[in-house]
This record gives structure tokens, C-alpha cells and sequence, in this order.
């Protein structure tokens, strides 16, 4: 720890993120721990999807990139790793992490937290909280992982390995757990678990917090985009923290980039609710302390919900969608009779289908986009269907547009794949049971 | 006269499931209250409505002069088997900033937009 903050910082905040600000942050951040935000709602389905095509292909795909790039850096400072890029198969992800650390000549013990994944043991006719409708009504489920919390993660963090790797992991909890471990708090002091939350709310989608996903030129510019440096929180021992970033890198830390970032995903201030506690962000005060350093004080903690969330994937047919161009002169109208067209086409073939035209109605709708006349635009159309035939119609009518269409389309791109749909439900607390395994070094490898 | 939201504040749209969050957040803390006045779960329903099924709820968090929209989609508009091109309403955010407030023409943050021609304060 420095001085008396302790340092943590968000090196990724989706599966998809960037891998070099990890690596800056670990190797000039002065940090204690680090962690890796990779999993969303889908993202633990898709996941468990891939491993039932190929065992040993259920955790992220980046994770091996990403640890690659790490551990040098890891090895020289000492920062610790939490990350719950360990998806639908965390054990196999500490293995692989565990022989990445090993190859680069930088041994390091892995901790990995098990038991989120509770498919064995999940009641099928619980009820979706989306329509209340019994889950397997909603088709055949592949997928059920628990909102695992703090419970989980400080016995991995216990065991001192320098990387703990874990599945559904609910995103705060990936910085909370190391706060709790660095300070000693008291699982029963709510505020302080409150407080704790929040900075980990802040810091888990990673450079939304820094700039990234802010800027609006002419009305919000944010410098060195490109350069997009990841978020750091100096958390006290009291749970007050500075948001800041790391020196000598682009983006901005201010009261504008923070207040959106923690009304992000938020659903009732009052009661953000994690597998931890329960944060009243109503609370929360906000302090400009400086060039790209903003304090963050004053959550309130309520007990914690009695249930875990479930997030379950189960198959939801196939998808089709399609999309070709139309410009100059009068596109939008062309791409409108080409919208006629594969409507009739399509009719009765494609259970659920949707036309747009890109450029004119296709994010916010018709009305918003009222008298816009682009100088070129795409078709889009998408549909799903049980049977894979009928999603491929979709782009086989989109196709045939090439000759059997209005005059100029251009452009065509096509797919087809299986929908795994997500769901939520609630799970007992004590039907979860986790545990740690350690692998890699002198962890006795299993 | 009437002011486009975009001109005195900004939004970020999150995701759960079938409903969208999207915050409004004044440049101007000033603006604040006239937004809590003005900008009403029901106007801002009927502005999404191509999207937005509603009801929507409007949460305040006066501690920060931020408001937050809960907005939901239809039942079978997640992001995983929503038709739209943006699965998971992310651009919404843009939407809501096109709506447009009308304010009065008195003193105070009502007599113009901070932002206006020359943008929002810095």
C-alpha cells in the first residue's frame, strides 16, 4: 500500500477492451491490485455455449492476450490480479494463467473461486424476473451462473496467490473484495461495504470513467482519446476515494465524467443492489480535488439481498440479419421499396422480423428521424426463428435484392447464428456453495 | 422559448435486461431544479415512445443534480434477442438529448440556454 491509500485500478471493462492501459497502469500506476471487468449478461452464455462446442474454450478469449502483457509488469511491481474473465470455466482459465506466468519466466500462484455455476442446481420452473413465466418455458437452458459477491473472494484472496481468477463474479465485488482484504473491514459495517461498492461501480467499466465513451466534440471534448488512459481509485481506510488516472495519458478525470459514470446501469440509486450490500448512491458526494482527480464520498450501506441473481441462458433460436446500401438521388426511397419488397417476400416465413433503413430510422425509430433525407443508407432487416432455414431466408432475400431488386444496391453483408437469450432469477443463498482452488507455483498444482 | 436538453446536458444510457437506464445531467447545476421541473417521466416517455414501451420512472439524485430514466423496452427487446440494429439501447442516450424543454423567458437559468450557439460551459 502508499502511504495510507490504498491504490486500485480497472485494466479492462468488457471482454472486448483494450490490453495496453492494463499493461501501463500495472507498470506505472504504483498499484496494489488491479482488476480485469470481462464478463456482461451475454457474455457468461456465450462462454458456456463455446465450451460445449470445445471443452477448454469456455473462458474468455482474450484472457491469454491479456495475461501475456501482464505478467512481466505484474512480476516486477507485485500488483495483484482479480478478474472474472475465468467466464464458464474459471478453472481452466487459472491453469492457463498459472502456465502464461511460468512460461514468462514469472511463476506466480493462482487462486481460482468456484461454484458460481449452479445449472445442476437451479429449480428450471423458477420464475424469469423478465415476465415471471418459469425459465424452461423460454426454451431449453444451457447456462446458470450466480452473482457470486465478496463471500467468494476474500478466502481466494486469503490464500495470498498473486492472480485470483473467478466466473460470474458481480462486477463491484472484483474491487470491493481487495479493499475488504487490504483494510480488514468489518462485513457488518454496511457503509463501509456501501462506500466500497461504489468505487468499484465507478472503476468497472474500466476508461468509462476517464473519458472514454464521453466525449462530444464542440460540446464535451476529451484530449488524447486515443490514448485513453484507465481509471485508479486511492481508496482511505474509510472508503473514500480519489478517481483518477493514470500521468501522462489521455482522457479526463472530472465531475462530469464521474456523476455519468455512476448513474451508469443504475436502477434504483436508492437501492444499488450487488451479492455485498445494498448502496444508497443518493448519498454519494462528488469533489473536484484537482486536474483529473475527483473525491468520492459518502455511500450509505443497507443489508444485502436475502437472494443471489442468476443470470441463465437457454437457446432462443436462430437470428438472421442482412444489410445492403442504397445512395444519391433518391436512396432512401429505393432503400424503403426494398423494405416493401423483402417484407412480402419474407411474409409468413420469418416469425419475427424487423426493417430499418441505417441512416434514416434505424437506433431511435421514425419519429425523431422525421424528413431526413441521407445521400446514402442501408436496408437492414433481422429476423429470428426457431429453425436455422428460416433465419437464413433473411439474408438469402436480402441477397437476391443484387438482381431482383430496386436499381443500385451495393454492399451486401450477411449472418446467421444461434440466439442464447439470458434471463434472471433468484437462487437461495445457500444452494451456492463456493470454493478456491490454488494452482501454478508452490500452489500444488491440481 | 424552447431549449434542446443537448445544449444544457448530458446522458449515458446503461442496459439491463429489457430496460435502458439514462441519466441527465446538467452542465450547469443551476439547471437542475428546471430540469426536475421540466423534464418529466412522462415527457421523456412520449419522446421514446418508437423504442421505449414505458412506464418510465424517474429517479432524483440531488446530491449530485443528476437524474436518472428507467426505461423499458418490450419483453422480447433484450439485449440478446432484440431485433434493433443497437441491441442494447446504448444510443438512447442521444435520443433523449434531442428532446426539447420549453422554458420561460424570465431571469435565471430559464432565460437562456448556458450553452446555446456557444455551448456549454467548460
Amino acid at each position: 500500500m502508499t502511504a495510507t491509500r490504498f491504490r486500485i485500478g480497472c485494466g479492462a471493462g468488457f471482454a472486448a477492451d483494450r490490453v495496453q492501459p492494463a499493461a501501463d497502469l500495472v507498470e506505472r500506476g504504483g498499484l496494489d491490485a488491479i482488476a480485469l471487468e470481462c464478463l456482461g449478461e451475454r457474455t457468461v452464455a456465450l462462454a458456456h455455449l463455446r465450451r460445449l462446442r470445445d471443452p477448454g474454450a469456455g473462458f474468455d478469449p482474450m484472457l491469454a492476450k491479456r495475461l501475456t502483457a501482464l505478467v512481466g509488469p505484474m512480476s516486477r511491481t507485485g500488483t495483484r490480479l482479480i478478474t472474472n474473465a475465468g467466464a464458464a470455466d474459471p478453472m481452466a482459465a487459472g491453469r492457463m494463467a498459472a502456465d502464461i506466468a511460468a512460461a514468462a519466466g514469472a511463476p506466480m500462484r493462482v487462486a481460482v473461486v468456484l461454484g458460481d455455476d449452479v445449472l445442476d442446481r437451479l429449480d428450471p420452473d423458477a420464475a424469469a424476473w423478465e415476465d415471471g413465466r418459469p425459465l424452461e418455458a423460454h426454451g431449453e437452458l444451457v447456462s446458470a451462473n450466480a452473482y457470486i459477491g465478496v463471500d467468494a473472494l476474500l478466502p481466494a484472496l486469503g490464500t495470498g496467490a498473486q492472480m485470483v481468477v473467478t466466473g460470474r463474479l458481480a462486477d463491484p465485488s472484483l474491487f470491493l473484495g481487495p479493499m475488504m482484504h487490504a483494510y480488514d473491514w468489518d462485513p457488518a459495517d454496511l457503509d463501509l461495504l456501501a462506500r466500497g461498492t461504489v468505487v468499484g461501480h465507478l472503476l468497472e467499466c474500466a476508461g468509462q470513467v476517464t473519458g472514454g465513451y464521453f466525449a462530444d466534440p464542440g460540446v464535451k471534448p476529451v484530449p488524447g482519446l486515443a490514448d485513453l488512459g484507465y481509471p485508479i481509485a486511492e481508496v482511505a481506510p474509510d472508503g473514500s476515494a480519489v478517481i483518477t488516472k493514470l500521468p501522462g495519458t489521455g482522457g479526463l478525470v472530472d465531475r462530469r465524467t464521474v456523476v455519468e459514470q455512476l448513474t451508469y446501469e443504475v436502477i434504483d440509486p436508492r437501492a444499488y443492489l450487488t451479492p455485498d450490500v445494498s448502496a444508497d448512491m443518493t448519498a454519494v458526494r462528488i469533489a473536484e480535488l484537482g486536474a483529473d482527480r475527483v473525491g468520492v464520498s459518502g455511500a450509505k450501506g443497507a443489508e444485502r439481498p436475502a437472494e443471489l441473481k442468476v443470470s441463465v441462458g437457454h437457446r432462443a433460436g436462430f437470428r438472421g440479419e442482412a444489410e445492403l446500401g442504397y445512395a444519391g438521388r433518391g436512396a432512401a426511397d429505393r432503400a424503403r421499396l426494398a423494405a416493401e419488397i423483402v417484407g412480402a417476400r419474407l411474409e409468413g416465413v420469418v416469425p419475427r422480423l424487423r426493417i430499418d433503413v441505417i441512416g434514416v430510422d434505424s437506433l431511435h425509430g421514425a419519429t425523431l428521424s422525421e424528413g431526413v433525407e441521407p445521400y446514402e443508407c442501408r436496408l437492414r432487416v433481422a429476423g429470428t426463428a426457431p429453425d436455422r432455414a428460416a433465419a437464413e431466408a433473411v439474408a438469402e432475400e436480402v441477397s437476391a435484392l443484387y438482381t431482383a431488386g430496386p436499381a443500385g444496391g451495393g454492399g451486401l453483408r450477411t449472418s446467421v447464428g444461434e440466439v442464447i437469450g439470458v434471463l434472471s432469477a433468484g437462487i437461495p443463498r445457500e444452494a451456492v456453495e463456493t470454493r478456491v482452488e490454488v494452482v501454478g507455483a508452490t500452489g500444488g498444482a491440481q | 422559448m424552447k431549449v434542446r436538453l443537448h445544449d444544457v446536458a448530458h446522458s449515458r444510457a446503461g442496459d439491463k435486461g429489457n430496460l435502458n437506464t439514462l441519466s441527465l445531467i446538467p452542465y450547469d447545476p443551476d439547471w437542475y431544479l428546471v430540469l426536475c421541473a421540466l423534464a418529466t417521466a412522462e415527457a421523456v416517455a412520449a419522446h421514446l415512445a418508437d423504442r421505449v414501451v414505458g412506464p418510465v420512472v424517474r429517479h432524483r439524485m440531488d446530491g449530485v443534480h443528476a437524474l436518472i430514466f428507467v426505461c423499458p423496452r418490450d419483453a422480447d427487446d433484450t439485449v440478446t434477442s432484440s431485433l434493433h440494429l443497437d441491441t442494447h439501447g446504448k444510443s438512447l442516450s442521444s435520443a433523449l438529448l434531442q428532446m426539447e424543454i420549453e422554458v420561460g423567458d424570465g431571469p435565471g437559468p430559464g432565460a437562456a440556454a448556458p450553452g446555446g450557439a456557444t455551448g456549454p460551459p467548460a
